[in-house]
């Protein structure tokens, strides 16, 4: 994290949780320079956070009010939090596991409530911090610690999943797309409405070493190789598309003037 | 400080109502202004009453996906500023023991009512029981105390839904009412007073919202957008709020002062009421809607000049251990009787040396008191 992000910081945390060649670090520096560019009064900005890698990027790292909740409650308990107080500027920081699985109730419901908060979804295809046990968001063949013969079965197309339930912006990008990122980000926060961001986010130690991709910056190599547009997306057959991930925006509705939102305003 | 009635709020006076009614009430005058909830039978009324009773009064009110979604809201409610509650019966309250754990960790005030139903699970939705008590108490896993009460009236249901919301900002803890089905579908008289006593929040963000220097252990509690930079977590965590995870010490001495916070206070938290006990041989242990019939039991018993007196226990948790001991000193006997199978009978042991007998009932309908007269009548000859 360069000098000029310190201000977001606590000063009592110095040390990154995540391991080497994590993508979380990236997504956590994405988003407070997104954050900074928007100018976003901080003392009303609230992060909710579940379990998992993930849910340690804002707590307890960023210094604004952060809650770390239970596994697969953040949305739940950011829809109390934003109901009450809806001047606080709610982002929702947690994994795919966090959000999906165990939560993925309170995140297709926060959506069709079309509460006005932001999700970002940081997404490494597996449970990381428990071992490496197969997600709900773990492609189909890859291998787990608890599926040690390749997943069985289907993952979940989160953006359309979320889409569907009534988002008003639904956005997919890479850790190795950062600008990309950082601008859906922003029009999240600035959309007046649900928005949910899948952010992809490689994890070489437990997904990555089980599935040839040990090695961080191939990890990252093979992400961004994979990653296409949805017009790309259009010229490939179902098969060639399969071991594709389709970037880019997935809805998005006319997002709103960023009024008391920041100096972009 | 006290509380005048507010625009919104019922005017003094006496109504008709019932105990859900009465309860969504006391909570709307001690200044409850969220709510979010789950049907759930017997305790819809709450909720339904909330849904239009609480934009009257400027509050927030929305119905969650399920019980655990609505226990998750009220925690992010209560750390925003609100003065938060949901209700629910037995499957709805097994269903919020992992958030009401997290509402202990992180020191969250708020209320949950249980209406309790006949179980084990689905059991009889309708009907009545008393089976909740010691998940009440024992629900959520780890080492903590929480406050439970239990209402025998559709007056207690108002006055204890005060009382709850109350405890919870005193102690910044968790306050469930444990209500029953019977008290919260009778329909009788209650009177609403003029103005209720309200405990509000110290919200100082100079001092730690985790603290343990605090002389009563209850640390203040700013609000998300108050600028305190909180940090709240279910982890273990030091006065500031950062996780210590591995620190034994520091798990000693939040997890010591969880529980130490409540049961040092026991004397101001608990609530008992005696009946007729001058000279009895006889001590009757009741709460809630059985001791509506032990009641009518011993007093008629005590026509028939027996020496039988009662105790109702207003508070179930922590246990009036110190009431029950004193007023049990020198008795021949103690009687509980429970709607369930021997819930609240051992702690009354524990704290008394004469042999204490139970009367159960678990088949969904409230103890008559023709059944406790006879029951009590043959213990006390």
């Amino acid at each position: 994290m360069s000098r000029d992000m310190n201000a977001y910081l606590r000063e009592e945390i110095q040390r990154t949780p995540f391991c080497p060649g994590c993508g979380h670090g990236i997504l956590m520096g994405v988003l407070l320079r997104a954050i900074d560019e928007m100018a976003l009064p901080m003392e009303r900005v609230l992060f909710v956070s579940g379990i998992g890698c993930a849910a340690w990027i804002p707590s307890p790292h960023f210094k604004a009010d952060t809650l770390h909740t239970i596994h697969g409650r953040a949305v739940a308990f950011a829809t109390g939090a934003k109901l009450y107080n809806p001047e606080l500027i709610t982002l929702v920081v947690s994994g795919d596991g966090d959000l999906s699985s165990i939560g993925g109730n309170h995140l297709i419901h926060a959506a069709r409530r079309d509460l006005d908060m932001t999700v970002l979804c940081a997404n490494n295809m597996i449970y990381g911090m428990t071992g490496g046990q197969v997600a709900s968001t773990t492609p189909e063949g890859a291998e787990t610690t608890t599926t040690p013969g390749g997943n069985p079965e289907r993952p979940f197309d989160l953006c359309r999943l979320v889409a569907a339930a009534g988002a008003r912006y639904v956005a997919r990008y890479g850790v190795v797309q950062p600008l990309l990122l950082k601008r859906a980000i922003q029009k999240g926060i600035r959309t007046r409405g649900f928005a949910f961001i899948e952010v992809l986010s490689p994890c070489p130690t437990q997904f990555g070493r089980r599935n040839r991709l040990r090695d961080p910056a191939e990890t990252m190599k093979s992400l961004k190789a994979r990653l296409i547009s949805q017009r790309q997306a259009k010229s490939l057959t179902e098969s060639e598309r399969a071991s594709r991930i389709v970037y880019g925006e997935f809805a998005s509705e006319d997002s709103d003037d960023l009024e008391g939102r920041g100096r972009d305003a | 400080m006290s509380r005048s009635r507010t625009e919104g709020l019922l005017p003094p006076g006496d109504y008709y109502l019932s105990g859900n009614e009465a309860a969504a009430e006391g909570a709307l005058a001690v200044g409850c202004d969220f709510y979010a909830g789950y049907p759930i039978t017997p305790s819809s009324e709450i909720m339904e009453r909330m849904a239009w009773r609480l934009p009257e009064v400027g509050g927030t009110f929305v119905q969650m996906e399920d019980e655990i979604g609505s226990l998750c809201a009220v925690i992010g409610a209560a750390w925003a500023g609100a003065k938060a509650m949901t209700a629910t019966s037995g499957p709805g309250f097994s269903l919020m023991m992992e958030p009401l754990g997290y509402a202990v960790m992180t020191e969250t005030p708020l209320v949950i009512m249980d209406v309790q139903r006949a179980g084990p699970c689905t059991g009889q939705a309708t009907r009545v029981g008393a089976g909740d008590i010691m998940q009440a108490r024992w629900g959520a896993h780890g080492d903590y105390q929480i406050i439970a009460l239990s209402p025998w009236s559709v007056q207690e249901m108002f006055d204890m839904a005060v009382q709850a919301f109350n405890l919870a900002e005193r102690f910044r803890v968790p306050v469930v009412l444990l209500a029953e089905e019977a008290v919260g579908h009778l329909r009788e008289r209650i009177t609403l007073p003029s103005e209720v006593t309200v405990i509000q929040r110290d919200r100082d963000k100079t001092r730690p919202p985790f603290g343990s220097e605090e002389p009563d252990g209850v640390p203040p509690m700013p609000a998300f957008g108050d600028g305190a930079d909180l940090l709240v977590t279910g982890s273990t965590h030091d006065e500031w709020g950062f996780r210590k995870t591995e620190d034994p010490e520091v798990q000693r001495r939040l997890v010591t002062r969880l529980s130490r916070k409540i049961l040092d206070h026991r004397a101001e938290i608990c609530s008992v009421e005696t009946y007729c006990m001058e000279d009895a041989q006889v001590m009757v242990v009741a709460y809630g809607f059985t001791a509506r019939s032990a009641l009518h039991a011993v007093r008629h018993l005590r026509g028939e000049g027996l020496e039988v007196g009662m105790m109702r226990l207003r508070t179930l948790w922590p246990f009036p251990e110190e009431a029950v001991a004193r007023m049990g000193e020198g008795r021949a006997r103690v009687l509980v009787p429970e709607m369930n199978l021997g819930q609240i009978q051992g702690e009354v042991q524990k704290a008394v040396d004469c042999p204490v007998e139970a009367y159960h009932q678990v088949n969904g309908e409230v103890i008559p008191p023709s059944v406790l007269l006879k029951w009590i009548r043959e213990r006390s000859l």
